[in-house]
């Protein structure tokens, strides 16, 4: 058995590589971004996906033809995803699918602090919560096997603290490699029509009771002996806080949390004279336990935000809601100097412009000294958001909204915001920036549709956002570098602020931190 | 020294100074040794500039992979300026490294720093210099071999 010091996201890619899966698809994303690039460096075959619904549509395709595929995402990947997870489900697949989904507890690099495990329920699927790098390997495995077996999506839920953790992880030999590929015919299975879907839903609602009745006996949930004072329920990097916290303490580790081992819990609960439940994010298991009538405690509600630690775990054991200390302020990353986005920024802030904006590097031009994005939301916002505004503001106000989006992420979800753009004219007009950098700067310098390179770094078929513009029969149209031709691209702004008509212009110069020789 | 209990590093800095890659090879050099090793770090934006952090924690067997509020035992500094944002996280008897302790004209090129730093790090330990070095010349490219065991040895000698 091979030991290695590995991050869970690396165990993740390792678990996928010695698993046999097929395909590795997905839209990088804080903390998820380096599984797929180890899988592709461990010799599978990893693509990224201009999202992650998309991902998710290659994947299912990859399990509706009994291979075994993996989907990677960040946490609000999932909402994009949304769609596939939850029909998906219902049809159920032939190999196996496995989303590694990666929550962020804390906002180390996010938008929110949404929780996965809401939507294991929500959509019905089986939920595993691996506390470290060994069990991101094991469970990485066991998602597939239960995939496979009960032929349901399966959810691999992450933490920050687990994807950018690095512990002691030995490998198992590889796994009996799955059947080839092949396409059997099976329509009321897989075309979710009302009539196929009724018998599809109570298929999956009988899985999930038999999956409920093995995790049972034999899910990946662990018993650590302990005083019989005081007895903890966790999951995830929380058990190893609650370790730490409390030695004495009798433990039980919750691997497989949807569906919960609810009598292994009732039993567990029975044995100490107090059970606290530490989990990090949403009172996920604290309020389905309280639901089935057993008597816990659980953290006071501040604790739903950020990170857990061991001297929070304490304060929750002690039941301390008291204010906790402020952390010092760290120092707050800032656009490279000679980053190609600042140039553009500083000419929406001389004149003054109303900015949607939108998630990459870029949004840090919100931060003093630029100040000069106006809102973020989520990835591709910027249009629709922009669109909105221009449709009801004053005349003056309407005529100085732009929209901002990076270039990965105008592919990612701004495709169909630019044809609203065409579509719903403001009366005002509209104006779209698209930063092309070429890259997808902010989470590691990932290719993208847009780069003309896949996630292997072999060239492929690059879009065209100008040609694109144009075949939305957008009025103007036009690219610059917004270093060498930073006149002429303020020019063209100002131009388009003072025309009632709708403009694209692409900002188009690579990220000084792409490597020469490189886009 | 053999270490009995858990013994806590954290390296800090600004991006761009190196901090992964010290923490990776303190968490390497550790590991090798066979103990019981988890280090913690959070990547995030690619920018430069921002405070970054790792621990590193070693022993016979760790649980959290960050380190408890007050139980840093050795701090290394890449950036002084950031000391006072981990003043209260020290340990009564922490060790304190600064780039101050490094001869500026034994650093072969300012990138090094971090790797000179272990250098000074590894006088606490009983680990020959030869197991650093090795990791050394694994995380880096052969063009940067030289630089890097130059930086270390410096921190090794430092006065
Ligand atoms: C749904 C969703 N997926 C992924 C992310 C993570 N993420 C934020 S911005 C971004 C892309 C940034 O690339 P780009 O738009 O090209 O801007 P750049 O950073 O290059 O300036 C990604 C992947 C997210 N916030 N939301
Ligand atoms: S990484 Fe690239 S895009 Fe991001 S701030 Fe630096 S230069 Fe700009």
């Amino acid at each position: 058995m091979e030991r290695l010091l590995l991050s869970g996201n690396e165990a993740v890619a390792r678990g996928a590589r010695d698993v046999g899966v097929a395909r590795g698809v997905g839209y990088p994303g804080t903390p998820s971004s380096e599984i797929l690039e180890v899988f592709h460096r461990l010799g599978g075959a990893a693509a990224w996906a201009p999202n992650e619904k998309v991902a998710a549509e290659v994947a299912l395709g990859v399990a509706f033809a009994r291979a075994r595929a993996l989907v990677t995402m960040k946490h609000v990947g999932l909402n994009v995803a949304a769609d596939v997870l939850f029909t998906s489900a219902y049809s159920g697949v032939d190999g196996a699918l496995v989303l590694a989904v990666a929550d962020d507890p804390g906002l180390a690099s996010s938008q929110n602090e949404q929780d996965t495990r809401r939507y294991a329920v929500a959509a019905g699927v089986p939920l595993l919560e691996p506390s470290d790098s060994q069990e991101a390997y094991d469970f990485t495995r066991l998602a597939f096997e239960l995939s496979e077996r009960w032929h349901v999506p399966v959810i691999l839920r992450l933490t920050t603290r687990i994807c950018h953790s690095s512990t002691v992880v030995c490998c198992d030999a590889p796994a009996v490699p799955p059947p080839a590929p092949v396409f059997v015919r099976n329509i009321p299975q897989r075309v979710m029509v009302p009539g196929h879907a009724r018998a599809a839903h109570q298929r999956l609602r009988q899985k999930l009771s038999e999956l409920a009745a093995w995790n049972e006996v034999s899910g990946p949930n662990r018993r650590w002996p302990g005083s019989s004072e005081l007895g903890i329920i966790a999951s995830g990097v929380a058990v190893q806080y609650a370790r730490e916290a409390a030695p004495d303490a009798a433990i039980f580790q919750v691997g497989l949390s949807h569906p919960l081992p609810i009598q292994a819990i009732r039993d567990f609960v029975a044995s100490v004279s107090r059970a606290v439940v530490i989990e990090e994010n949403d009172p996920c298991m604290a309020d389905a336990i309280r639901a089935a009538g057993l008597t816990i405690d659980s953290a006071p509600a501040m604790y739903r935000q950020g990170e857990l630690t061991v001297g929070r775990v304490r304060r929750i054991l002690a039941g301390d809601a008291s204010a906790e200390p402020v952390p010092a302020a760290r120092r707050p990353p800032q656009l490279c100097q000679g980053c190609p986005h600042r140039r553009v920024f500083e000419i929406l802030k001389k004149h003054d412009c109303i900015v949607a904006g939108d998630i990459g590097c870029y949004t840090l031009a919100a931060l003093p000294p630029l100040s000069a994005m106006d809102i973020q939301i989520c990835m591709g916002a910027s249009i629709g958001v922009g669109l909105g505004l221009r449709h009801v503001l004053p005349r003056e106000q309407a005529m100085r909204v732009v929209s901002v989006i990076g270039d990965s992420t105008f592919v990612h979800s701004g495709l169909t915001g630019l044809a609203e753009m065409a579509y719903n004219v403001p009366d005002t007009g509209h104006v779209l920036l698209i930063l092309d950098n070429a890259t997808t700067a902010m989470t590691g310098r990932q290719q993208h549709p847009g780069t003309g390179y896949r996630l292997d770094q072999t060239p492929t078929n690059r879009l065209d956002y100008v040609a694109l513009a144009r075949a939305m029969n957008i009025a103007n149209v036009a690219q610059f570098d917004p270093v060498r031709e930073t006149d002429a691209l303020e020019q063209a702004l100002v131009e388009a602020l003072q025309k009632a008509e709708l403009t694209v212009l692409v900002a188009r110069r690579p990220c000084i931190l792409i490597p020469a020789g490189k886009s | 020294m053999m270490i009995d209990s858990v013994t806590n590093f954290r390296i800090v800095g600004l991006g761009g100074m190196g901090v992964l890659t010290a923490s990776q090879i303190v968490a390497q050099v550790f590991f090798r040794q066979g103990y019981a090793v988890k280090k913690a770090e959070v990547h995030g934006m690619s920018q430069r500039g921002a405070s970054v952090c790792s621990d590193v924690r070693v022993g016979p067997q760790v649980w959290s992979p960050t380190i408890p509020a007050g139980e840093v035992g050795y701090l290394v500094l890449l950036d002084p300026q950031e000391r006072p944002l981990y003043e209260a996280e020290l340990r009564p008897q922490a060790v304190v490294l600064e780039p101050a302790m490094i001869e500026k004209a034994r650093l072969p090129h300012s990138r090094a720093l971090n790797v000179a730093m272990l250098g000074v790090l590894s006088r606490h330990f009983q680990i020959p210099g030869a197991a650093w070095l090795e990791v050394i010349r694994e995380v880096f490219p052969p063009r940067l071999h030289a630089a890097n065991e130059a930086a270390f040895l410096a921190g090794c000698d430092s006065p």
